[in-house]
């Protein structure tokens, strides 16, 4: 976020959040979540820096936040992230199969990267649809009923995408 | 099961209501313009009539909850609902904001007239991108249709964290801090989110409201049972054939949920044991299947409802693997507050592997249901209760399979139990790229 004019959108994005509470720490998470977007998925030193400047805090208080959430990432991840739920309603249902075939597939372990700087993968907590296991969160949308034979589709979507 | 009577998802299944149009076609808002011509306390009172009960676990009197808000505070005061539904299996809440956002939303208006409130803030757990786009769809009709009459809604979207679940975690992270539970009192009623009185209610509680309003309290108090009134959204998952939620009356037996509805086991299998309430409660065994799902039935067999998340397990799976997953959850989850479950939570897990790995010596079983019981009843907030609780009663219930372990030097199942293996988020291997990702 380099840009002037872009930095400048993003600070009255974030103004806008934080007039919709009381107190402007309120708009933390949210002001993260989209700087978090507006640097590719993850927050380098600039997004709190930038988050901090928006909110009047200071940037060491918007990563100590940041740190707390499973959904902010403090270090690059890939263009897509792909999330399997091995939680035990999951893991019942053979959630663990399907995270080797998708280890298998993009050739990568779980809390890796692939080379081409494409895809994260990495097992999470119950996404909460266990009815359908497994659950698998792509890009943030849920994939319900998964099985392992239907990872390469998956991961050939992804490619696509 | 003839009598099913649907409140939460009443014409879910033959309309679409997440629009505005449907759900007013079915009476939906007639409980909201009811209700605004009731005294607050009139409605209090039927809420207390009602006997509706807190549905994200903690079961506590709704109406009771509401009394409690001050009607003379200086400052505004403030209703916020819960969406942060993460305890492992329990989706019921993601089911109502995907399938009745309007009827959450005329809950929320009719509770915050209840207790004089003009500002509702709905604390969707982040993980529910599509559930938070529903209810702003639904949000943006009802304003358009000057339904929401000065109140405002905010949705504020949780960012990956269980134990803002716990309503002075959620309270603190609504606040923009990390999400740790305040220490109790003062309670949220005097002070809650911004110091200010604050009403905390679960996404069904507040989808119930508007039913109690059309029916009346003492008639919706029929329904159920007298201790558990009205029904209640079962998650069914695990090793069942029909998985998936069920709206029933409060003391339907846990059978009926399973082989009635659910279709029983799969593959011939065994039923081995039932988890009544979510991932954190005592698990039951075969011989208590005709228990009724109710709170009392419940507390007599030293468990309970929880959040109405029944997880069925069959007789492939390992109990000290089970229990494993169980423990890496909280332990991941620990806001690592109060020592007994920041700490007691990583030692229940390198217990737990050392017996999974056949490397524990016969002490260091007791010495698991010690580390439990350093753990209960010991921390400001319930977390670390909630990974002492099932790993105990899985000891206790499943003595024998944790005593293989340790006479066989390894896992009885020898690879072959369902849970075999499963790679935790505690665990995975962690490797990011330490260099700039190619634009």
């Amino acid at each position: 976020m380099t840009n002037p004019e872009n930095a400048a959108h993003f600070r009255d994005e974030v103004r806008a959040v934080a007039a919709q509470y009381p107190d402007r720490h309120s708009a933390v998470l949210p002001a993260l979540r989209i700087a978090q977007h507006a640097h590719g998925g993850w927050l380098p030193r600039e997004a709190f820096e930038e988050v901090a400047d928006a909110l009047e805090l200071t940037p060491a208080y918007c990563r100590s936040v940041a740190s707390f959430y499973d959904m902010f990432h403090l270090a690059a991840v890939g263009r897509h992230m792909v999330e399997v739920c091995t939680n035990i309603c999951c893991g019942l249902r053979g959630a663990q199969s399907v995270l080797e075939a998708f280890e298998a597939e993009l050739g990568v372990r779980a809390g890796e990267t692939t080379d081409d700087g494409e895809v994260t993968l990495r097992t999470v907590e119950c996404l909460g649809g266990c009815a359908w296991p497994t659950v698998v969160a792509l890009d943030e949308r849920f994939r319900l009923s998964v099985q392992a034979g239907d990872v390469p589709g998956i991961v050939a979507e992804l490619g696509n995408g | 099961m003839a009598d099913r009577p649907l409140i939460v998802l009443a014409g879910a299944d033959e309309r679409d209501l997440t629009r505005l149009e449907e759900y007013r076609a079915i009476g939906g808002y007639e409980s909201l313009a009811r209700a605004r011509t009731m005294e607050p306390q009139g409605i209090i009172d039927e809420l207390l009539a009602s006997n509706l009960r807190g549905r994200g676990g903690a079961f506590f009197s709704t109406g009771r909850k509401a009394s409690f808000i001050p009607k003379d505070s200086p400052k505004p005061t403030y209703l916020v609902v819960n969406a942060d539904e993460s305890e492992p299996g329990t989706f019921k809440d993601r089911e109502i904001m995907d399938r009745v956002p309007h009827r959450l939303i005329e809950g929320c208006l009719i509770t915050a007239h209840a207790i004089r409130s003009q500002h509702v803030f709905i604390y969707i757990r982040g993980e529910y991108l599509e559930e938070f786009e529903v209810v702003r769809a639904a949000l943006e009709e009802t304003r358009a249709a000057d339904l929401l009459d000065g109140v405002t809604v905010v949705l504020h979207r949780g960012a990956g964290a269980y134990i803002c679940g716990e309503e002075t975690g959620l309270l603190e992270s609504l606040e923009g801090k990390r999400g740790q539970p305040r220490s109790k009192p003062p309670f949220p009623a005097i002070q809650g989110l911004y110091a200010a009185p604050t009403l905390i209610n679960n996404v069904e509680t507040m989808a119930t409201v508007p039913k109690i309003i059309e029916l009346g309290g003492a008639e919706y108090a029929k329904i159920g049972t007298p201790d558990s009134t009205g029904t209640r959204l079962f998650c069914l998952s695990g090793n069942v054939e029909r998985a998936g939620n069920y709206e029933l009356p409060h003391g339907t037996t846990i059978r009926e949920v399973i082989y009635d509805l659910g279709g029983g086991i799969p593959d011939g299998r065994e039923l081995k044991a039932i988890i009544p309430g979510g991932s954190s409660m005592p698990v039951l065994t075969p011989d208590q299947i005709d228990t009724p799902l109710d709170h009392d039935a419940l507390r007599a067999l030293d468990t309970f409802l929880g959040a109405a998340a029944i997880i069925v397990i069959d007789d492939q799976a390992c109990m000290v693997q089970l229990g494993l997953r169980v423990a890496q959850f909280y332990m991941h989850e620990s806001c690592g507050k109060c020592t007994p479950c920041r700490e007691g939570t990583r030692w229940m897990v390198q217990l737990l592997h050392k017996i999974e790995d056949g490397r524990a010596v016969q002490g260091e079983l007791d010495l698991l249901l010690d580390v439990c019981d350093r753990i209960l009843g010991k921390c400001l907030c319930p977390l670390g209760d909630a990974a002492a609780m099932p790993v105990a009663s899985y000891v206790d219930k499943f003595r024998d399979d944790f005593q293989a372990h340790i006479d066989h030097g390894g896992c009885p199942f020898g690879g072959e139990s369902s849970l075999e293996g499963l790679l935790a988020p505690v665990e995975q291997h962690v490797h990011h790229p330490t260099v700039e990702l190619p634009s």
